[in-house]
């Protein structure tokens, strides 16, 4: 049997959902909506991530994914489907 | 934007500006003095009868010599060209000495990073007998704006 060597490019949008739970239960004040992140979660409305947070959520997520977040994708990373979205690509471009 | 330029878009005066000289200033950090006035009126109640620099007072100077200055000078040298203003979003301070009324202390910070408008800086203080008040991290967001 062949080992397929895991790669980045493959994760699922639910593995990177899972990652960036990790990432945000540092910095989010609202227990349940943690509990429950899904898609649909905003960062600022439902996690209640103030905005100098925000920008540590997007480092940690550079960190964790080995990407590089420019500042329009950050002005667009406001909830977690977003930021699914701008990973998954920024994983492809790589 | 030279050192005394940045000292005049402060936007604190008297009794809450804790800068009185800013000795050196480039991209990476700050280094600055202030010396506490012993008239200063928070002394009358912090302590009683036992006039001690408030810990609060201490992280707003390091917050102004560090942050503030450093972030006015950032956002004054990037392209925009455009003196931003810095909106205090964290702390985390120990504290190892006390500071007395009139005691003269300088501040040095060190830029870890200034990114999507956020700065973040490792700051400490130390005393004339260059023994080290306190020290941590301070971060603040540098927005074009008074009030974020």
């Amino acid at each position: 049997m062949i080992a397929i060597p895991f790669q980045k490019e493959n994760m699922d949008r639910s593995s990177i959902l899972s990652k960036l739970k990790v990432i945000v239960a540092n910095y989010s004040h609202d227990k349940d909506a943690l509990e429950y992140l899904s898609e649909s979660t905003d960062f600022i409305k439902d996690l209640k991530i103030n905005s100098a947070n925000l920008v540590d959520v997007v480092l940690d997520v550079e960190e964790e994914f080995d990407i590089e977040i420019d500042n329009l994708a950050m002005e667009r990373m406001l909830n977690v489907s977003a930021a699914i979205e701008i990973i998954t690509d920024k994983l492809k471009a790589k | 934007m030279n050192k005394e330029e940045i000292l005049t878009h402060l936007p604190y005066s008297k009794p809450f500006l804790f800068v009185d000289e800013l000795l050196s200033i480039d991209e990476n950090g700050s280094v600055g003095t202030y010396t506490y006035d012993k008239d200063l009126d928070f002394y009358k109640g912090h302590f009683k009868d036992h006039p001690v620099t408030p810990g609060v007072i201490l992280t707003e100077t390091m917050a102004q010599i560090g942050l503030v200055c450093l972030g006015i000078y950032l956002t004054a040298t990037a392209a925009s060209g455009l003196p931003g203003h810095v909106m205090l979003t964290s702390t985390a301070i120990d504290f190892m000495k006390p500071v007395f009324p009139g005691e003269k202390v300088t501040v040095t910070t060190e830029k870890v990073y200034f990114r999507f408008k956020k700065l973040h800086c490792n700051v400490q203080m130390t005393n004339a007998a260059g023994e080290i008040v306190c020290k941590g991290t301070i971060s603040g967001m540098v927005t074009n704006k008074m009030n974020g």
